[in-house]
């Protein structure tokens, strides 16, 4: 696919302190990407340099091979979607949609007829096709969001751009217009780049994932790449929970307490190191076979799956998540076996 | 220990007379006299005043009333205020929408400056104001000789008295304004200029119909002020007979010449603007209080 979009090299300051660092990213045509990362990561101001609503301090921004760095915002074709819909208040929703149309030269306005029809195709896409006249005020959250992206697509923009869109929804809402919005992306095949400090939500919607971290990216991928093969801690931690377990790299493996684990240690490295464990990358055995041994303090069930607390004495206590078979009561003894982890150099 | 489960203090309350309707309100008498004394207080500093203002302005008749405005000064008096304002106003409108707009939708340095110079002439006696400009543009004053030069009246002149105004009713715009654009944010512009919509665009589309109230409600009270304004323009005028009078300088000549009943009709004039100003300002706080901004100062 060719790239739509790329950034080199971006670097931001704000006041003294720095929020994006040499960061480099190609997005590519038709894809669904997804800004991962806790907040003051950058990925907003790496959003609105991208539409042109922030400069950057140094690097460019290239759409289609052309340089837009220096390209004011009118200008990009954007579809910038707020997290706070930033909806005309006093405009009803067509006139909310057609407003791109209709700020246009004389010359490239579209005749009335023709941004009334497109208003209405749109009002159909967003499912809101009764709703042209009301005002953003009549409206819910959902309502108001899927208006305000109606109101983005109309301009036929190169590329859409989405600032933590459903951030202001409750969970229900949030989870219908997720599955909504990739239903309309893949219809449309709208280039679309998100921002989102949620990992269910990158990963449930986004072709690929880019993880930031303090203003640098620290992967991109797929959703399963940066899950099965995440470059850093930084981004196993984002991606979910995990505990960290001392161990020793030696022979091409990870030992934990003497015995081996099916982790296999990066070539080169001996010596001891911090083994992450994914929740499920544990299991109960008997002490004999185990890695770790402690006793349950707490567990509870949620969805089918079971997570015990498990004590560990001095060291810190650990999750382990269970299928929801047998339960484990508080002030047994248990041992677990590590079936897998991420070891970094 | 009493045999009773129910505590002594319960037992009490269960005695007593129905439970306020709030825990804030206080008791009968308390509320009696607090409400007794702001009414009283209002009956005797405004309501007292405004009806000795008609009253002594119909004391000889109806047709005493109508003479004070047969007076061809009494015309020119309420013609130059309605001149002064009519440049004023605008004036103030144009700069208390810029100077708002620029500091609540951006940053620069000397912004907090600016903020409180346009404070200034709330806090300045408008006598002082008024003297300002005669130290500028009066005979002995900064500019006086070369203004003299070139033949240009600034004092005790049409001009002299709408720089006055000017100063004095600077605040209203800007002051309503700020608090309501810095609440709104810039985030409906960013919108607008994603959508292509130009600067001058967006601000006529967005910007300008997110604070039309709070601007007319703003204008409402700038007008009555560079109406009703006395002290500033007092210094600046020169007090000229059907020249350089206007309606409140009008009222105080009427008033010393002991034409008492000249005096109350003209005063009946503002009293009168004072009172529609009044009555809008009400409904549009009334219907529209969410669109204007909270914090009133003035």
């Amino acid at each position: 696919m060719p790239t739509a979009i790329r950034v080199e090299g971006l670097s931001k300051t704000f006041d003294t302190a720095a929020v994006l660092h040499d960061l480099s990213l190609d997005v590519r045509a038709g894809e669904l990407i997804g800004l991962l990362g806790p907040s003051g990561s950058g990925k907003t101001t790496l959003l609105r340099i991208i539409a042109g609503l922030d400069f950057p301090d140094r690097g460019r921004i290239l759409f289609g091979g052309d340089d837009a760095t220096g390209l004011p915002v009118q200008k990009r074709a954007v579809g910038f979607v707020f997290q706070h819909y930033a909806l005309f208040k006093h405009m009803t929703v067509a006139d909310n949609i057609a407003y791109g149309l209709n700020a246009r030269a004389r010359s490239e306005r579209p005749p009335q007829a023709e941004i009334r029809r497109r208003v209405g195709n749109l009002l159909d896409l967003i499912r809101l096709s009764g709703f042209a006249d009301r005002y953003p005020s009549q409206l819910s959250g959902g309502q108001r969001q899927r208006i305000a992206l109606a109101r983005a697509l109309a301009v036929e923009p190169r590329v859409l751009l989405l600032d933590e869109p459903f951030g202001a929804l409750d969970a229900q809402v949030r989870k219908d217009l997720r599955r909504w919005l990739r239903e309309i992306h893949d219809r449309t095949g709208q280039t679309t780049i998100f921002v989102t400090h949620d990992q269910d939500e990158a990963l449930e919607l986004s072709d690929r994932v880019a993880v930031l971290d303090k203003g640098r990216l620290e992967q991109v991928g797929t959703p399963d790449e940066v899950q099965d093969t995440p470059v850093s801690a930084t981004v196993l931690r984002f991606l979910g929970d995990s505990i960290e377990v001392e161990a020793i790299a030696e022979g091409g493996r990870v030992l934990v307490a003497g015995h081996p684990t099916p982790v296999a240690a990066p070539s080169g490295l001996i010596g001891p190191v911090t083994l992450h464990v994914r929740p499920w990358q544990l299991q109960f055995v008997e002490p004999a076979q185990a890695h770790l041994s402690g006793t349950v303090r707490s567990s509870y069930r949620s969805q089918g799956r079971q997570r015990i607390e498990v004590d560990r004495g001095a060291e810190k206590p650990l999750v382990v998540e269970d299928t929801d078979g047998e339960r484990y009561e508080a002030g047994r003894p248990v041992g677990l076996r590590i079936n897998g982890g991420y070891v970094f150099a | 220990m009493s045999e009773t489960l129910v505590p002594a203090s319960f037992a009490a309350a269960d005695r007593a007379a129905a439970p306020p309707a709030s825990v804030v309100t206080e008791g009968g008498s308390v509320r009696w006299l607090l409400t007794g004394v702001a009414i009283l207080f209002l009956a005797l500093f405004l309501v007292l005043p405004l009806v000795t203002v008609f009253a002594q302005a119909f004391a000889k008749g109806f047709d005493a009333y109508l003479a004070a405005f047969r007076e061809p000064d009494a015309w020119s008096a309420i013609r130059l205020t309605l001149t002064v304002a009519a440049i004023a106003v605008p004036f103030n409108l144009v700069f208390g929408v810029a100077a708002s707009w620029a500091i609540a939708k951006f940053e620069f340095v000397g912004k907090s400056l600016l903020i409180t110079l346009i404070d200034l002439p709330f806090s300045v006696s408008p006598v002082v104001s008024g003297l300002i400009y005669v130290l500028l543009f009066g005979s002995q004053g900064l500019f006086g000789v070369f203004l003299a030069e070139h033949g240009i009246q600034i004092l005790f002149a049409l001009p002299g008295i709408v720089l006055a105004t000017i100063f004095v009713t600077f605040p209203f715009v800007a002051r309503e304004l700020i608090p309501l654009m810095q609440e709104q944010g810039t985030a409906e512009e960013e919108a607008a200029l994603t959508l292509g919509a130009s600067g001058f665009h967006t601000f006529l589309t967005v910007t300008l119909p997110n604070i039309r109230w709070g601007l007319l409600y703003s204008v409402l009270l700038c007008n009555a002020r560079a109406m009703g304004e006395f002290g500033a323009v007092s210094v600046v005028s020169g007090h000229i007979r059907g020249l350089t009078n206007t309606i409140p300088l009008h009222v105080e000549i009427l008033y010393n010449e002991y034409n008492f009943v000249a005096a109350f009709a003209v005063a009946t004039v503002l009293a009168g603007l004072a009172l529609v100003t009044l009555v809008i300002k009400s409904v549009l706080e009334w219907r529209y209080a969410d669109e204007l901004a909270s914090g009133r100062a003035h």
